[in-house]
């Protein structure tokens, strides 16, 4: 009985009610003719708006006014110039990888630049680096579309054990976040800044540097996605990333982190994310192939 | 010419009695101010002086005691029957809105300019003001009050004081009117004062510098932990006695003071002459200093500046060099979301993490269980949230905060306020031990006692260093006359 009450009183179990609720309403309503595509669907869908909200969570965390609007950007160009490096070669995945997370660091790094050099809030920081980064998304891929290698593009689209692989992937990811928050002091510093910038400088806290470690991470976690997004949907397009920004800040809100900063929160995450999922999916139900690899 | 028969006290108040709390701001305070005469009000930080001034222009109702005005006594008296009554008030902290200009902040503080033309009223009331008492002052009532200095901003904030608009003023008080005025702008000021003195109205002036006290004032009254000590005709203090009213006996040390021999030594820390000019700081292993002089002189500034000079805003070493005791809980201290025990880690978390970058949760709970027995923290559990423990008890938290870290210096920001004083002898008791040890302490007080437990003491007047004391040197007295011998000078 203690436990259910201790239960009841995290933040983000509500979220998995919201989410099992829709579900099953879901469920009753189609009478469960496509419960299992619905809910591989959906998951898939989940996974990628976690991979950009985790990164999105650790810069909410920060404190009031700290926000990545650069992530659809990031994740764009991370997946067109990830898919014309591969150039369809399955022995270049890896090393596409590790271009798409480079340009994640590059984008962390103008990020910062931005904010702390020109001293702009990172709101407007964010939002012209996004442009800058669309705009050499638009100058690389030049209306190209190119595929992504077979191996890759059979790994994103496909489930091991009834659930998909991207959704593995992006629990891996959930779980490293989650250790990275709770039990690192990493993790401590940007709870502490988010609550009291002033008092954490004065608790020995280098601020500057942990939040410049912040941006990094989003915006790497930005690009991972991107990069799996569009292998998964056949090829990259320069709007791929427009229905992530929104989302990102979404599900990290409605998961349970505050807004105001200092307290985050993984697992409300994937809650939020597929309790969302499902009703999407419910609105559109004889629709279960993704709608990016149809265009 | 107080003993006139006919002639009322503009104001009396007759024993008030204030408390915030446990502390007795005002304890019994009896004054009485006459048409036509400059009454000095001096006394150390936290004396009551603020308080009785907030009582006389109404701010603040006293608890017990009555107010009259004109020899009847007033029922309700409130802001607005002290302002009806012609008793304006000039604040220390400034109060003018930054964002009107001279004649819309004329107009906030006089009610009564209405109608059509109020603002050429107005410009020509408060420029005709600031001409009388700064003649050549060179200020466009015209522009916003953002776009004035300090020094600027004061003068017309005084000057408005001194309008006469719909009420006739008898009574202006001036808390630290000077602070923010150079040599030459306080001499008109204080000449101003005299003459509309002179004219029939009354003053009340509070400062720090004791020169302008002694020769603007007619009496002067001395106040000290929330009493009237002293109250006399101004002509029969001198500096010298005026000191000797405010400071309190000396109380018995039980402690014997050790004065190192720090000729030859490596300082720990050192800082160059602040805003260049007064005496550097050096701290050598092993001291405990204070940081003395009246409140809000820059010892705060100094303490930031020591600190964040040592440490890094991009990296953070393993071995902290100094480490920050905040007295500014809500500025600068408590993460308000957290439990006892995160607050409390949080400067030590280098020391707590293992290989691999985890944190050791076992080694965080027995370094908050070690705390909070070591200085008794009212709490049943260090995991309770930080906002759910008294103010003291938040504090001996931010102490424990820095003591837990292996850092050879700690700074300390005021760090006793709201603490109660069982707390605070054991506390002195760690300091003593720790400093034993080799750590040294930059300790700034803006109590007394606190600061003559130090064993060397730097004393701060203007943002600047005036004097050091030293071992048996370090005394009431002297840190006193040091805290105005850089004003004077």
């Amino acid at each position: 009985m203690t436990r259910l009450a201790s239960l009841v009183r995290r933040p983000w179990i509500w979220s998995f009610v919201a989410a099992l609720t829709v579900w099953a309403a879901t469920i009753l309503f189609t009478g469960g003719a496509s419960t299992v595509g619905l809910s591989q669907a959906a998951l898939t869908f989940a996974a990628f708006s976690i991979l950009v909200g985790i990164g999105q969570m650790f810069v909410i965390t920060l404190g009031p006014g700290n926000i990545d609007l650069c992530v659809p950007a990031t994740m764009t160009l991370a997946g067109t110039v990830a898919l014309k490096f591969m150039n369809v070669d399955n022995s270049m995945i890896l090393p596409g990888l590790i271009v798409a997370i480079g340009i994640g660091v590059a984008v962390g790094i103008g990020n910062y630049a931005l904010i702390k050099l020109l001293q702009i809030p990172p709101i407007i920081a964010t939002l012209s680096m996004s442009f800058i980064v669309q705009s050499t998304a638009i100058w690389t891929n030049r209306g190209l579309r190119i595929k992504p290698p077979e191996v890759l593009a059979k790994f994103t689209t496909e489930t091991t054990a009834g659930i998909p692989n991207v959704a593995f992937v992006a629990l891996v990811l959930s779980v490293l976040a989650f250790i990275l928050l709770q039990k690192t002091v990493y993790g401590r510093w940007i709870a502490a800044i988010g609550q009291s910038i002033r008092a954490a400088r004065m608790a020995g806290i280098p601020v500057d540097g942990t939040r410049f470690i912040t941006y990094i991470l989003c915006a790497v976690l930005a690009a991972i996605c991107g990069y799996l997004l569009a292998s998964f949907s056949g090829g990259a397009a320069l709007n791929m990333g427009s229905e992530y920004l929104l989302m990102s800040i979404a599900v990290v809100v409605i998961g349970g982190t505050a807004v105001a900063g200092g307290d985050s929160n993984v697992p409300g995450i994937w809650g939020r994310r597929c309790s969302c999922s499902w009703s999407c999916r419910c609105s559109t139900p004889t629709a279960p192939a993704p709608e990016f690899g149809s265009s | 010419m107080t003993d006139e028969p006919q002639r009322h006290a503009v104001i009396e108040v007759a024993d008030a009695r204030v408390s915030f709390g446990a502390v007795k701001a005002l304890d019994g305070v009896s004054v009485k101010i006459m048409p036509g005469e400059c009454v000095g009000l001096v006394g150390h930080n936290g004396a009551g002086k603020s308080t009785i001034v907030n009582v006389i222009n109404g701010g603040l109702t006293p608890h017990s005691g009555t107010i009259s005005l004109s020899g009847t006594a007033a029922v309700r008296y409130g802001i607005g029957t002290a302002r009806a009554n012609g008793v304006r008030c000039v604040f220390q902290e400034l109060s003018l809105c930054p964002n009107l200009t001279v004649i819309e902040n004329t107009r906030i503080m006089h009610q009564t300019l209405t109608g059509w033309g109020w603002r050429r009223r107005a410009a020509a009331i408060i420029g005709a003001k600031l001409d009388e008492i700064f003649p050549g002052h060179g200020i466009d009532v015209a522009s916003p009050v953002s776009h004035l200095s300090i020094a600027e901003r004061q003068m017309v904030e005084i000057a408005t004081a001194f309008s006469h608009v719909a009420q006739p003023v008898r009574l202006v008080i001036l808390d630290e009117p000077t602070s923010s005025l150079d040599a030459s702008l306080a001499t008109q000021l204080l000449a101003y004062v005299r003459s509309f003195v002179a004219a029939g109205g009354s003053v009340i002036l509070i400062s720090h510098i004791l020169g302008e006290i002694l020769t603007t004032s007619d009496r002067i009254i001395v106040m000290k932990d929330g009493r009237v000590v002293a109250e006399r005709p101004a002509t029969e203090f001198d500096e010298h006695s005026l000191v000797a009213a405010m400071g309190s006996v000396v109380k018995g040390r039980d402690i014997a003071k050790t004065i190192k021999p720090t000729h030859g030594l490596q300082p720990l820390l050192t800082a160059a002459e602040r805003r260049g000019k007064g005496l550097s700081f050096q701290a050598f292993s092993g001291e405990i200093i204070g940081l003395a002089g009246l409140g809000g002189h820059g010892q705060t500034d100094m303490l930031v500046d020591l600190y964040l000079s040592h440490t890094s805003n991009w990296m953070n070493g393993r071995a902290p060099r100094v480490t920050f005791v905040a007295g500014d809980r809500a500025l600068n201290g408590v993460f308000p979301l957290w439990s006892i025990l995160k607050n409390l880690s949080i400067a030590h978390l280098s020391g707590l993490s293992r290989r691999g970058g985890l944190l050791d949760d076992t080694g965080e709970a027995a370094l908050g269980q070690s705390w909070k027995d070591r200085i008794e923290i009212r709490t049943p559990d260090v995991d309770n949230p930080i906002l759910s423990l008294s103010g003291g008890n938040q504090q001996k938290v931010l102490f424990a905060r820095a003591l837990a870290t292996p850092a050879p210096a700690v700074l300390m920001d005021d760090p006793m306020r709201g603490v109660d004083i069982g707390t605070k002898q054991e506390v002195y008791a760690i300091l003593r031990d720790e400093a034993h040890k080799g750590r040294t302490f930059v300790w700034y007080s803006t109590e007394m006692d606190e600061v003559c437990l130090c064993d060397r003491v730097y004393v701060f007047n203007n943002g600047a260093i005036v004097a050091e004391l030293k071992g048996e040197d370090v005394t009431e007295k002297n840190i006193l006359a040091a805290s105005f011998m850089g004003a004077a000078a």
